[in-house]
This record gives C-alpha cells, sequence and structure tokens, in this order.
C-alpha cells in the first residue's frame, strides 16, 4: 500500500472532535463491524448551521482520518452546503488517500449524511429523499 | 524517528541475513561470478558450490537419496511442488486436499488448478487451528494424487500433525507435500522419517537470504517444470543458478539448526511472557491457537472491538514492527482467512496482532510492547462506537 499522507497520519494520531454529544440534532451511524468499519456521527444543528460535530469510529486509519476531517469540514456549515461534500472532497483535504482506502472516506460522506438524515426525520418527519449509504463492494456481510 | 530504537517484532515475516551468512555469501558476488553451467574451472569451483549446498541441505532435512531443488522463493516452491506434481501426474486423478488455513502461494495455486479441471478440497480446522487427520481420511478419493498441508502457519504459529497426515495420505496412495516455510529452522524435521514427499523452505525466514528457496521431492515423485528453459536442476528448473543465495540458504540452515534448541527455548520464554503480560492488562483479548502445540516464536492476539490496522499504525509510531493478518494481504480489506477458519468471528479477527519473536529480541522488547500497547488500545477503544455498545450491553 502506498503510504499514508502527514495529514491523514497527523488526523489518525490526534484525531479532532472524538466523543458524543448529548442531546444531538441528529446521529447517524454507517458501516459494519463484520467489514472492520463502522462510524458513528453526532451533529448539533442550530438554525439550519451545525454548530458542532463528533464522533466515534471503529476501523482503519483512514477510517479514524476521515471522521476526523469530516467532522471539521461541516462544523458552521448549513445543512444544504454539508450536503454537498462528497467522499473525494474529504481525502482531499487530507491530501489524499492510498487507492484502497478510498472506500474508507465514502463511509465519512455517508455518516454525515446518516446523522443529517437522523436530523431531518425528527424535525420534519421526512429524512433526504432517497438516501441509503453506499453498497461497501470490498464486504460481502 | 530514525534514532528511535527499533522493535523489531515480525521474524514470521522475514528476517535479517546473518553475518556470517552474508561473509559466506559474499565472494560469489564478485570474483567467484561464475556461470555454474559454464566448463572452465572458475566455473566448476562454482559448480561444487551449489552441489556442496545441496548435499549439506539433503543432510540437514534426512533427504536421502530425495531431491534438493533451488529455486526462487517458497512461493516458487510451493506452485513447483502443486502445480508441478498435479500437471505430470493428471492422468492418475485430478482431486487435490489441502486445508482453509494455508498460504497464499498453496491456496491460489490450487484455485489456479481448479480452473483447470482439477477438484480441490479445503479442509476445516478445529478451534486451535489443527486440521484433522480424520478429516482427511473422509477427504481421500480414489482421484486424490496430492495431499498438501502446512507444517507450522504462519500467523498463529500452529503446528499441524504432519507425520499422522502423511501416513493416511500414503494410505490411499496419494503423495504428500508440505509448505515448511515457517517451520524450517525452528522445528527438528527428517523428511524420510516423517513421510514427507514435497516440501517448501525459504531462506528469507531463518536468517537467509530472500530470493532463494527448496523444494526437497522424494525420488519416487514426478514434477513437470513450471520454469521451461535451460537445463539447470536436471531440468526441472531453469534458469542460472543462485549462486550466493545457494551458497547463502545451505549457510544460513546449518546455524539455525545448529544452535535450534537453545534459541526457541530462549525465544519461548520471551513470547509466553508478552502473551501472558497482554492477556492480563488488555481486558477482552485471546490468544489464537494457544492450546495447540505451536511455534515458540509466535504469538496471534485478538483485541475485540478496535481494529488491527490503527494498532499498527500508533505501535509503529513507537518504534514497534508487528502485524496483523499476515503481512502479504494487508492492504486487502478481508480479515485473516485463518482466523476465519478457526472460528473467530469477522468483527474480532479484524483485531488481531501477530507477534514473531527472533535472535534480535530481548527482554528488552517485551516491556516496549508492554508498556505501549494496552495505552494504544485504551485510546482506541475510546474511540470505537463498538467498545462502547459492548459497555453499555455490559451494564
Ligand atoms: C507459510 C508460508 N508459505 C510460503 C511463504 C512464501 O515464501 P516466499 O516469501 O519466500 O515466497 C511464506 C512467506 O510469507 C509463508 O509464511
Ligand atoms: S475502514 Fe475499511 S479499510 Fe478503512
Amino acid at each position: 500500500m502506498e503510504p499514508y499522507s502527514e495529514k491523514v497520519m497527523d488526523h489518525f494520531m490526534n484525531p479532532r472532535n472524538v466523543g458524543e454529544i448529548e442531546n444531538a440534532s441528529g446521529i447517524g451511524q454507517v458501516g459494519n463491524p463484520v467489514c472492520g468499519d463502522i462510524m458513528k456521527m453526532y451533529i448539533t444543528v442550530d438554525n439550519g448551521v451545525i454548530t458542532n460535530a463528533k464522533f466515534k469510529t471503529f476501523g482503519c486509519g483512514a477510517a479514524i482520518s476521515t471522521s476526523s476531517m469530516a467532522t471539521e469540514l461541516i462544523i458552521g456549515k448549513t445543512i444544504e452546503e454539508a450536503l454537498t461534500l462528497t467522499n473525494k472532497a474529504v481525502a482531499q483535504a487530507l491530501d489524499g488517500l492510498p487507492a484502497i482506502k478510498m472506500h474508507c472516506s465514502v463511509l465519512a460522506e455517508d455518516a454525515i449524511r446518516s446523522a443529517i438524515n437522523d436530523y431531518l426525520v425528527k424535525t420534519t418527519g421526512t429524512g433526504l429523499p432517497g438516501w441509503k449509504p453506499h453498497e461497501d463492494e470490498a464486504c460481502q456481510a | 524517528m530514525s534514532d528511535k530504537r527499533i522493535v523489531y517484532l515480525d521474524h514470521n515475516a522475514t528476517t535479517a541475513v546473518a553475518p556470517d551468512v552474508l561473509e559466506a555469501m559474499l565472494p560469489y558476488f564478485t570474483g567467484k561470478f561464475a556461470n555454474p553451467m559454464s566448463i572452465y574451472s572458475i566455473s566448476q569451483d562454482n559448480r561444487k558450490a551449489v552441489e556442496d549446498a545441496r548435499e549439506r541441505i539433503s543432510r540437514l532435512l534426512g533427504a536421502g537419496d530425495g531431491r534438493i531443488v533451488f529455486s526462487g522463493c517458497g512461493s516458487e516452491s510451493d506452485n513447483q511442488a502443486i502445480i508441478g506434481f498435479a500437471m505430470a501426474n493428471r492422468a492418475k486423478g485430478k482431486h487435490i486436499v489441502t486445508s482453509s488455513i494455508e498460504h497464499h502461494a498453496v491456496l491460489n495455486s490450487c484455485k489456479y488448478l481448479q480452473k483447470q479441471g482439477f477438484e480441490i478440497t479445503y479442509l476445516p480446522v478445529t478451534n486451535d487451528g489443527l486440521v484433522r487427520p480424520s478429516d482427511l481420511e473422509k477427504a481421500m478419493t480414489s482421484e486424490t494424487i496430492l495431499v498438501s498441508i502446512m507444517f507450522a502457519n504462519n500467523e498463529t504459529g500452529v503446528v499441524e500433525p504432519i507425520e499422522e497426515l502423511a501416513k493416511v495420505a500414503h494410505a490411499h496412495n496419494a503423495v504428500f507435500h508440505t509448505d515448511a516455510v515457517q517451520a524450517v529452522g525452528k522445528l527438528p524435521i527428517d523428511v524420510s522419517k516423517m513421510g514427507i514427499d514435497l516440501l517448501t523452505a525459504s531462506a528469507h525466514k531463518f536468517y537467509g537470504p530472500k530470493g532463494v528457496g527448496i523444494l526437497y521431492a522424494n525420488r519416487k515423485v514426478r514434477l513437470d517444470p513450471i520454469i521451461h528453459g535451460g537445463e539447470q536442476e536436471k531440468g526441472l528448473r531453469a534458469g542460472t543458478e543462485n549462486v550466493p543465495g545457494i551458497v547463502g540458504i545451505a549457510a544460513a540452515l546449518e546455524k539455525a539448526l545448529a544452535d535450534r534448541e537453545s534459541e526457541t527455548s530462549r525465544e519461548k520464554t520471551l513470547r509466553d511472557r508478552l502473551e501472558r503480560e497482554l492477556l492480563a492488562r488488555i481486558p477482552e483479548s485471546f490468544a489464537n491457537g494457544a492450546k495447540a502445540e505451536r511455534l515458540s516464536n509466535t504469538t496471534n492476539i485478538t483485541i475485540k472491538y478496535i481494529e488491527g490496522e490503527s494498532m499498527l499504525l500508533f505501535l509503529n509510531a513507537s518504534g514497534i514492527c508487528v502485524s496483523s493478518g499476515s503481512a502479504c494481504t494487508s492492504g486487502s480489506l478481508e480479515p485473516s482467512h485463518v482466523l476465519l477458519a478457526m472460528g473467530v468471528p469477522a468483527e474480532h479477527a479484524h483485531g488481531s496482532l501477530r507477534f514473531s519473536f527472533g535472535r534480535d529480541n530481548t527482554d528488552a522488547d517485551v516491556d516496549a510492547v508492554i508498556e505501549k500497547l494496552p495505552a494504544i488500545v485504551e485510546r482506541l477503544r475510546a474511540m470505537s462506537p463498538v467498545w462502547e455498545d459492548h459497555l453499555k450491553e455490559g451494564r
């Protein structure tokens, strides 16, 4: 495997926003422990703006660092802005990921959407239209 | 990071060439460079060096009148033994029995043969990682030409009941191959006494150079070459002989066997202490295959609710080199096929580490891991949602 970038290693060794939020506006969880990865994302939404985000992740170095970067990228953003965040943007913000680790960034994108979906269900009664997490092609579970 | 002491606990992946092995090899890179197939006297000296190495290895492995064939690595010898044997003997039958815990050099050779019309049985193992001779007995048919079961597993160190398995194979007129890459140099092996017809070894696992393997073959076993070309190795393996490598593998095997008993017991003491201390300090952890006979240098520990790569990265940051799963498959997302075959659930298999000791290790290395790993585990568990769920269930 190609080595991780310095930024990936920094977010892995010193992850930002680890933890839980009590009374979070939305909680999302994606992944599967059988496949070796689970991300749980908590967000606080105030007036349509994500004011806080925290995560807990079971997974590889890339999974932990993309979770960390994803929380940094959405804090201060509106829901609409956060929904435009792609896994590629998360990977880019980390100066790239080894090719076989791109699916870990997909997990980060999905975790955000899952948390936003939960927030929308709780506040409006309907979630993101047609939302469902990506299939993890690498994992057969 | 460069001046930090490195704690290397990955000797099942590879070892450093021993200084006296290197010294024995060096003349053959420069002064004694001649091609052993040529007729002039400097070539004949090198021919002698190759044949001398072959004889010494033959004696050390109890090969009797069997052949020692030099190859480019353990993987090549596995391919040679399985594919070369199957091709030469397919008129006798097209069924091969192996186990589900083999190295990929064996598993993928078998998969290739499957595509060529062979039928392969992959035997299960017990929770301790052992192939049962009774399962082999049941799998044998009149079509079975070859049984290939590894001597010792690279991930767990579990040692298979080779003599019993060979007996079952022979009772059904099949040939018995063993991938002994992890066993040679660490365990006493006498191919004739143990009933082994084909045996694979690789120099870099016992302080020899990378890129040299051997295949022992009983004289009665017919093999087709898989590398075609010149007449080297009696037409079985074309390619100008790797003279320094061949000199190196013989020197390495001699040295490994000379101090085998004292060194394995020294490493066992280190391994046992590491295992005991880690299991005591890390809740929800267990050692794989620990109830079976194991290589005394290996322990494989599953640490539940966290993932192996993240532990490796933190350990590496402390200068500690170990592996998770097997080194050849890291970079893939599959949890270890060996642990899955032993019945370890996939979600736990992801959190497994292999520690493998060697000559250079001391008590200080054990201390370093005992000091660092429990804190790394705590840190990763603190950010693991699966650990959180586990704690909630416990309440
Ligand atoms: C059990 C086993 N078989 C085969 C091999 C392959 O040996 P080599 O690296 O020399 O091709 C290895 C090495 O990882 C091994 O552990
Ligand atoms: S989370 Fe699956 S490899 Fe990264």
